[in-house]
């Protein structure tokens, strides 16, 4: 039987690391709430991108006439043959399941484009560490005819979360659409963890280009959270003070649906073609953008969640211990108690 | 005050401007617009250069990258992808993105995109240009 001594060392140091998850649980917490806010703060300027897109698809002549193609590259449906995925993780892992899944999703992706050239951008740490085990690294950027594989990475970026701007995905989509545009790539995918709320969430690949239809997410594959994984985000969202509904953004949409989309007579300075093409890109922009935010307020909830469910396994294993320790110190006085009584009664 | 208009400026990052002026001076894509209360509709892409308001007479200057505006009677809203005003700029990122511009134009490289580092220059230079006007 174990001595007292040793359980009671153990508790200490189980009630340290209850300490620590704890205190990982309300940092996570504080960074989730700002997180979220950051992604409330885009949206305006999210809708009234696409609402403006959205009217002017009606003006715009988009498509060509005579040939009922597309004008505009971005829109062009093409074959799919060389794919660009970005998989977006987080850069630190303790977050619970939060990069194995997108990892997993991702793999589960990639099965279902055998057969096709996919080059893999990672976004985060963990996604960089996880694939590269897995597939060539191309540093020299796309290779066109010398493949080391069907699967290739061609970038990679690490340690952009901290201080996310608007002016990293513009970079990525600038690079993405130029790629496209030339003809390199066919599609744009991109895996990430979706973020409502705390309980609303899911892991979806999305596809980005071509766009087929402004305003509407294209979600090739979704997962959602399952029923236990839900309560227990709840329940640690509960106990750390955040909010679990999603935001109120009626007000916000309904501003931005007037945006340039009064029924007036409009002076454009530039054809409405023009000005539908120089828009595009950014909405391309606005949605990696989008995606990336969402899924940096994931991974603060993942964290959190995770810590939540450490710190109550710390506080069972405590009350365990503490059971096994009150046994052992009741056992050893009955014990010495029957020493001391018997000992009497062999006088 | 009499005339004034409502003026939003509204950036991925947040919303920049949410306030009255009395005029808005918008670098266009071909040329500067001013704006006093009650022009016409008008919508127009914005170029890289300076936005200036004036509220009570006292004018506030914001950097702008690409953008786009929406122009009414009595409200005027810009959607731009960034808008910097004076004290947000950092003078020594700017330099130095000017000075690597320069450096890119100067070089002979074919492989150099000419377009790109002329936008990169052109924008270096109004964030310095806005950030020299820091209100008093």
């Amino acid at each position: 039987m174990a001595n007292i001594l040793d359980i009671r060392r153990r508790i200490r140091s189980v009630r340290n690391t209850r300490q620590i998850t704890k205190a990982m649980k309300m940092v996570s917490a504080a960074r989730l709430r700002r997180a979220q806010e950051r992604a409330l703060a885009a949206r305006p300027y999210a809708r009234m991108l696409t609402n403006v897109l959205q009217s002017l698809v009606t003006r715009a002549e988009i498509y060509d006439p005579e040939t009922g193609e597309p004008r505009h590259p971005l829109l062009a449906r093409r074959e799919e043959n060389n794919v660009l995925m970005l998989v977006v993780t987080g850069d630190r892992g303790l977050a619970g399941a939060f990069n194995t899944n997108i990892l997993k999703t991702t793999l589960n992706f990639l099965a279902s484009k055998l057969g096709k050239n996919v080059d893999i951008e990672t976004i985060g740490r963990k996604g960089r560490d996880f694939l590269r085990r897995r597939f060539p690294y191309m540093t020299e950027g796309p290779s066109g005819g010398g493949r080391a594989g069907p699967v290739e990475i061609v970038g990679e970026k690490v340690g952009m979360f901290g201080k996310l701007s608007h002016e990293d995905a513009r970079e990525i989509a600038e690079r993405v659409i130029e790629r496209y545009t030339k003809g390199e790539i066919d599609a744009l995918y991109i895996a990430f963890n979706e973020f409502k709320s705390v309980i609303a969430q899911r892991l979806v690949v999305e596809q980005i280009l071509p766009i087929r239809e402004i305003g509407r997410a294209e979600i090739l594959q979704a997962q959602v959270m399952t029923e236990e994984e839900r309560k227990r985000a709840g329940e640690a969202a509960r106990t750390a003070g955040v909010a679990t509904e999603e935001a109120d953004t009626h007000a916000i949409d309904q501003r931005a649906a007037q945006f340039a989309t009064a029924q007036v007579d409009y002076i454009y300075e530039q054809p409405a073609g023009e000005l539908f093409n120089s828009l595009l890109p950014k909405y391309v922009g606005i949605q990696i953008f989008r995606a990336l935010l969402e899924s940096v307020a994931a991974e603060h909830a993942a964290r959190m969640t995770a810590m939540d469910s450490a710190t109550n396994n710390a506080s069972d294993m405590i009350d365990s211990l503490t059971l096994a320790m009150n046994r052992v110190r009741q056992a050893k006085i009955t014990k010495e108690i029957i020493e001391v009584v018997s000992g009497a009664a062999a006088q | 005050m009499a005339d004034v208009f409502q003026l939003e400026i509204v950036t991925p990052e947040k919303q920049v401007v949410s306030d009255t002026a009395e005029e808005v001076q918008i670098p266009g894509k071909k040329g500067y617009l001013g704006i006093l209360p009650g022009h016409a509709p008008l919508i127009t892409e914005l170029a890289v250069g300076e936005i200036i308001y004036r509220k009570d007479g006292q004018p506030h200057y914001l950097a702008v990258a690409w953008g786009f505006a929406e122009v009414l009677p009595t409200k005027v809203t810009i959607l731009a992808e960034a808008a910097e005003r004076p004290e947000e700029i950092d003078v020594r990122r700017a330099q130095e993105a000017r000075e690597r511009a320069e450096e890119r134009l100067k070089s002979q490289d074919p492989t150099t995109d000419y377009e790109r580092a002329l936008y990169a220059l052109k924008r270096a230079d109004v964030r310095l240009d806005v950030a020299g006007k820091k209100h008093p």
